[in-house]
């Protein structure tokens, strides 16, 4: 059953072949055997998850089912779960037990799915590995079968590592910068960041507010469209939620491709792309033409200052963000502060981990007296320039491809001691969050044993389009139905 | 672009985070490669270009002054590290 998707899963459960409680069983039965090797998971909730397995049979049993009840999946440890430990991957939040559920959260219970713990990510979500998290490492699935220990990409690393080592079906997700669909593309499974509000951030612990947008990730489009179908919608919590009716995203994966017009951006085709990864994604590309696309160049002169306007923009926002951890009213605490100046630095000094400290002295440092103009205004100008190259690619065509990251999966520790060289990993992904429109990653073949990500990037809320191609895609394909070995 | 070793300790003051001398250094080096990587920007010709703040757009919703949550002060107050008789203890600031 653990090969299965959510889509074959819900059906076997419908058909009464296997129940929520057997299914869910054999899910928490893998962790158990199999996380030890990954640290996928931060909090594995067996107790809850069978509970929630009994209950979903029952309401099963009296009728009352939908295409969720009973199905389990993950949460990443970044949305907050009434009496259930959430902690980003800080030791700040480590002892963080939240009163209420996000709104993500609280839709994933009303449909009745089985939520079997949360999962580790890069402190904060900021990072590229998954290697800041303060309850260590996540090693992905692939290239352990050759001894070498990989990094699975981040920050949602936890959440792509379960889903391709088969620990679960599906997993929520965040991104801010690429943290969706880097990951997906570095662990081999699917991902979608939808348009930005079109998923509730609210009881999402905040990193950058313009940019964090909650998302999906499983093994195939079709699962990532029930996924969204019960993530997505206005939600009055959430200031900055879209108040836009939500499709049926599965409803329209069938709709073939003809006339789809493609464009490649030709500075995400640059000389940091490992020539073996760009040959992956063209191959995928003649795919889409096979499958009716018409394919064309396309530019977007700014991309190139796309990361530069990030590392403005985002550490500012989370200086701001993160200035709520003060150790008054949740969270760690320093011992015996000597005064409230004491308690504050303290508390944040042995509270944070270094990747956010950076960020945060960076983002103070941009926002600062003198400083504000030159970086935060300019930074936001950028954006605007990066956002009319979009809105201007988006006249000539439907959707664009790009590779996900400029190199398969690296090596744990091999990034880590240079902060700019990790930022590089996303290159290709950042001006998707800068923009705010959707993308998806999508298993598009291996290079040396490692998965390749195919970027797909669409015009405001045309998420159905991206499930759409991605769905066709794979049709044809079966990179998202390799495992690890 | 550098960042001195005062500015760092002004930044930090301003961030409220204690830091020891001796990761000062480090951090000059990662603040000035970061920093060196975001002067790509000032290549940028951003002339009568508006900033965007929100990718849509958007202005904040406004909505009716009605009170619409409940006091769960209770349960708030249950994680945090240190209450009594429903405040939230700090130490002294006023002698």
């Amino acid at each position: 059953m653990h090969n299965k998707s959510v889509a074959e899963l819900s059906r076997e459960l419908e058909s009464g072949k296997i129940s929520s409680v057997e299914l869910t069983r054999e899910f928490l039965d893998r962790i158990k055997a199999e996380d030890g090797q990954y640290n996928s998971f931060i909090t594995v909730t067996e107790d809850l998850a069978m509970a929630d397995a009994k209950a979903a049979d029952e309401q099963r049993a009296a009728g009352n089912a939908n295409v969720w009840t009973g199905v389990p999946f993950a949460h990443k440890d970044i949305f907050c779960t009434n009496g259930v430990a959430t902690t980003a991957g800080s030791k700040m939040l480590a002892n963080f037990v939240p009163p209420y559920d996000a709104t993500v959260v609280a839709n994933f219970r009303a449909a009745g799915a089985v939520c079997l713990g949360k999962t580790n990510m890069d402190e904060f979500a900021m990072g590229s590995s998954t290697e800041s998290s303060f309850f260590g490492p996540v090693t992905n699935p692939w290239g352990l079968n050759k001894g070498e220990k990989r990094v699975p990409g981040g920050s949602s690393g936890g959440s792509a590592a379960a889903i391709a080592a088969r620990l679960v079906p599906a997993a929520t997700a965040t991104d801010t910068g690429g943290s969706i669909r880097q990951p997906a593309a570095l662990c081999g499974v699917t991902g979608l960041k939808p348009t930005y509000g079109r998923v509730s951030r609210y009881g999402m612990i905040a990193f950058a507010s313009s940019l964090d947008q909650g998302g999906t990730m499983a093994r195939t489009a079709e699962d990532n469209a029930l996924m969204l179908n019960v993530m997505a919608g206005f939600d009055p919590k959430d200031s900055t939620s879209a108040n836009r009716a939500v499709p049926d995203y599965t409803a329209t994966l069938n709709q073939p491709l003809k006339g789809l017009r493609v464009g490649l951006p030709r500075e995400y085709f640059s000389d940091q792309l490992n020539p073996a990864m760009e040959q992956q994604v063209r191959n995928a590309v003649k795919e889409y033409e096979k499958l009716g696309a018409t394919v064309k160049e396309v530019s977007l002169p700014h991309a190139e200052l796309a990361i530069a306007a990030y590392y403005v923009i985002a550490p500012a926002e989370a200086s701001a963000n993160l200035s709520r951890f003060d150790g008054v009213r949740y969270g760690y605490r320093c011992d015996n502060p000597q005064d409230l100046n004491d308690l504050y630095t303290r508390t944040r000094a042995e509270g944070f981990g270094n990747e956010v400290k950076r960020r945060i002295l960076v983002g103070t440092y941009a926002l600062s007296a003198g400083y504000f103009d030159a970086y935060y205004l300019k930074a936001q100008k950028v954006r605007r320039l990066i956002q009319q190259d979009f809105i201007n690619a988006f006249k000539e065509v439907d959707v664009l491809m790009s590779p996900v990251s400029p190199s398969p999966a690296f090596v744990q520790g091999e990034k880590t001691s240079d902060p700019v060289t990790m930022y590089l990993e996303d290159i290709f992904t950042i001006a998707v969050n800068l923009v705010g429109v959707p993308a998806m990653s999508v298993p598009a073949g291996f290079v040396d044993g490692l998965p390749v990500g195919l970027q797909i990037i669409g015009n405001y809320f045309e998420e159905a389009r991206l499930l759409n191609a991605a769905h066709q895609f794979q049709q044809v394909t079966g990179w998202h139905q390799k495992f690890p070995q | 672009m550098t960042i001195s070793r005062a500015d760092i300790e002004k930044v930090a003051v301003l961030a409220r985070i204690r830091l020891d001398d001796e990761q000062i250094p480090a951090l000059e080096n990662d603040l000035s490669n970061i920093l060196s990587l975001v002067d790509q920007l000032s290549a940028a010709n951003t002339d009568n270009v508006e900033p965007l703040a929100h990718p849509l757009d958007a202005v904040q919703r406004l909505r009716a002054d009605e009170v619409t949550e409940s006091n769960q002060r209770e349960a708030f107050q249950a994680i945090a590290p240190a209450t009594e008789s429903g405040l939230y203890l700090v130490p002294r600031v006023i002698e």
